[in-house]
């Protein structure tokens, strides 16, 4: 069933070739301690995979609307999208021309996810984002850093970020750009780790589940930046179109070649 | 026999026993009596008639009583807003506020009430937001059913069931900062019948802010999650910022009137000794429940805390709201007025009524001063003598408030360096220092209303201090003499 609706959603699968080639680097496989593990038992191992060097911006997404007219403005399945779904386009195939190179936003996670998916690309896991967001430009993990932390937790407070083009952010140590203070991201998985709402449950619930019962232990400052982001994905529901929300894709290393050799 | 026996004891036990079930009864009930000595329904039970829009208040404001009204269905709504606005004069801070406001609107309800409670977070925020009601009982106060993502919108429905004043803030992840950058305010739970009516009811909360830079420092200032973390605060304000309730904020009342108000405590961190200077609280309903505490002069209400203050206005003066731990309220914002108009009752203040000079020698008989005033101050002396002279008297008498280099305290003290109101006019400057100076004055362009007490100081002492001040931080260099001084004495 899953297959067949990956299927219709994407019919025309060969054609992700003619889209325009958005640049991807390699982040090389490692081993980090997420914000809701402990650092003997949680530790995760992530994989090397590729990722897209900026967010999808406003003008990639209108080439992949076109391509497919069922995530249209207008046209997109109320199941899959929200009311708030490309809330500032003007049409099914239009927006202001100034938002061209901006993040697109208002995008639900059945659009970001069918977005990749027609570009022979995925989501990211919530892993592979945050093993990714914690490099500074100069420093893979950049956790302990306390001024890259800082800048972080500032650019989450400054207000509509999200209408700052693509891409002028310095990259990181991967060469990735724009993880941070732009947009949230859409990551694959976005629910599987959960801050009740009650964000203060301490002991009677799953703890790998319910996060904040970490926050005993969390005392630097990069946790309450991950909060942050951890809270968000977990106020989020699939069919949710945010204005501070947008998304990247992301590659598996061997289909990575398929993508470009094409 | 033996049964006869039995018998009687019984005849005697069961009345006891009986007796026995009816005071433990009764005493049980008796601790459940409520404030007006009923006891308590099973407030869960009460009926609910009929519905109603509730109406919210913005600080310092809060809705009408509810007087008589039965419990009732009521709605409302309130609306999450992440916006930059003023902190102090020239400061601003980036704000997450409950209704576009710090503290946040202000519920008022009866006991009894059936709530429907519609929480929408604007669509420009950045951040999940949720509300956690203390005067809700259920999961988190409501504060996992109210979760809600930028953009969109939640409704939750609780019953109220317990009377009182009671803090509501956001419980979202960092919960501390969410807190800290003013997301707070309070939900009042009248009892049956309400409250007794006053003449004034005001809402005023306390907060305390983690700011980049120092108090003060002007443009906008950024969160500081570290010194929030220490507990050290740069800003300790009442309402989300300084001066929200002074100069022409300042809250109003007349002679005569009764003044209720309701203070909360946001924190995130700190507790507060609240106190309104000039003022005694006639009641307070301490931690905003049933207990009603007499004749108070300073109460703690502790962070995420709620106490309401009731008193009478008797006579016409500025009565001072501070948090006693008295620094915050003189550097770090703790401070608001009460501007109490009205006719003057001197069976109860009747002000200065003399002034004379003390001797603590006592029984020593003393050759008073000829020329009446001056004491032991070295006269004739030369500018830079005095301006000497002038600096000790200066770090004595002045430097409290005008501070070590003339700077003043924004808002509160006018500055003394380069300041225009000071070398316009030295005549006016010596006025102060001797008549006091009260009302509004505007200084380098900025306005100050407060109060400059008179000094007690001798003419010679007058001019050295002000010669020092005329001659220090790019001040017009004049020289003060004690024969100025003296022209102006009335």
């Amino acid at each position: 069933m899953g297959k067949l609706l990956a299927f219709w959603l994407c019919t025309l699968l060969a054609s992700y070739t003619s889209a325009q080639h958005v640049e991807m680097v390699l982040v090389n496989e490692g081993i980090y301690t997420p914000l809701y593990g402990s650092a003997e038992e949680g530790q995760v191992s992530v994989s090397a995979f590729y990722m897209d060097v900026i967010p999808v911006s406003h003008g990639d997404f209108l080439e992949f609307v076109r391509e497919f007219p069922q995530w249209q403005k207008g046209n997109v399945i109320k199941l899959f999208a929200d009311e708030r779904y490309l809330d500032n386009w003007t049409g099914t195939t239009s927006f202001p021309e100034y938002l061209k190179d901006k993040p697109v936003n208002n995008v639900s996670w059945f659009a970001a996810k069918a977005y990749c998916e027609c570009r022979g690309k995925r989501l990211p896991t919530v892993d592979e984002w945050e093993f990714a967001a914690m490099a500074s430009e100069d420093k893979a993990d950049a956790r302990r850093d306390s001024l890259y932390n800082v800048g972080i937790l500032r650019s989450y407070e400054k207000p509509k970020t999200y209408l700052t083009s693509v891409g002028q952010s310095p990259k990181n140590y991967w060469g990735v750009k724009d993880l941070h203070g732009l947009v949230w991201e859409w990551t694959l998985d976005f629910n599987s780790i959960i801050i009740t709402g009650e964000s203060r449950n301490n002991g009677n619930t799953d703890r790998g589940l319910f996060c904040a019962s970490g926050a005993v232990g969390a005392s630097d400052l990069m946790n309450y930046a991950a909060f942050m982001r951890y809270a968000l994905r977990s106020s989020l529901k699939a069919n949710y179109s945010l204005t501070n929300l947008g998304f990247r894709c992301v590659a598996d290393t061997e289909n990575y070649d398929l993508i470009t050799k094409k | 026999m033996k049964k006869e026996k039995f018998y009687q004891f019984k005849g005697v036990f069961y009345p006891l026993l009986f007796l026995l079930i009816t005071l433990t009864n009764y005493s049980c009930q008796e601790n459940k009596a409520s404030t007006n000595g009923k006891f308590i329904k099973d407030a869960s039970k009460i009926k609910v008639f009929g519905e109603m829009i509730a109406e919210l208040t913005d600080p310092p404001f809060v809705p009408a009583p509810i007087g008589n009204r039965p419990a009732m269905k009521l709605y409302m709504e309130m609306e999450i807003i992440e916006e930059e606005a003023e902190m102090a004069d020239g400061v601003t801070y980036m704000y997450w506020t409950f209704g576009g406001t710090v503290p946040g609107s202000f519920i008022r309800t009866r006991v009894g009430d059936l709530v429907e409670f519609k929480i929408k977070n604007h669509p420009d925020n950045k951040l999940p937001h949720n509300i956690d009601l203390h005067a809700v009982t259920g999961q988190g106060g409501g504060a996992e059913a109210s979760f809600v993502a930028p953009g969109h919108e939640k409704t939750f429905s609780f019953k109220l069931i317990n009377p009182g004043l009671y803090v509501y803030h956001c419980a979202t992840a960092p919960v501390g900062m969410h807190v800290a950058n003013g997301m707070y305010g309070l939900i009042l739970v009248e009892p049956e019948g309400g409250l007794p009516p006053v003449d004034k009811e005001f809402y005023v909360m306390q907060g305390d802010f983690y700011t980049e830079g120092k108090f003060g420092q002007p443009g906008y200032q950024p969160f500081d999650m570290q010194k929030a973390i220490d507990e050290n605060p740069d800003y300790v304000v009442f309402n989300g910022k300084v001066n929200s309730l002074t100069g022409d904020n300042a809250l109003t009342a007349t002679a005569g009137e009764t003044v209720r108000l309701f203070f909360g405590n946001g924190g995130p961190n700190l507790a507060s000794s609240f106190h309104v200077i000039g003022e005694i609280f006639d009641r307070v309903y301490v931690d905003g429940g049933d207990q009603i505490n007499y004749n108070v002069g300073t109460t703690l209400i502790p962070a995420g805390g709620a106490a309401i203050l009731e008193f009478k206005v008797e006579v016409p003066s500025n009565l001072v709201l501070v948090d006693h731990s008295i620094f915050r309220a003189f550097n770090k914002g703790a401070l608001g007025i009460i501007s109490v108009t009205g006719d003057e009752n001197p069976t109860i203040f009747a002000g200065e009524i003399m002034e004379g000079i003390y001797k603590p020698e006592g029984s020593i008989i003393q050759n008073m001063p000829k020329d009446g005033i001056a004491i032991e101050v070295p006269k004739d002396l030369n500018k830079s003598e005095k301006i000497e002279a002038g600096k000790k008297l200066y770090m004595q008498a002045c430097f409290a408030c005008h501070q070590a280099n003339g700077e003043g305290i924004a808002n509160a003290f006018p500055p003394l360096a380069q300041a225009d109101y000071l070398n316009a006019d030295e005549d006016r400057a010596i006025d102060a220092l001797i008549h006091g100076l009260s009302g509004e004055i505007t200084v380098n362009g900025k306005k100050y209303n407060s109060i400059m007490p008179s000094q007690q100081l001798t003419d010679d002492e007058v001019a050295s201090v002000l010669t020092y001040v005329y001659n220090s931080w790019g001040n017009n260099g004049s020289e003060i003499t004690s024969e100025m001084v003296k022209k102006r004495r009335r």
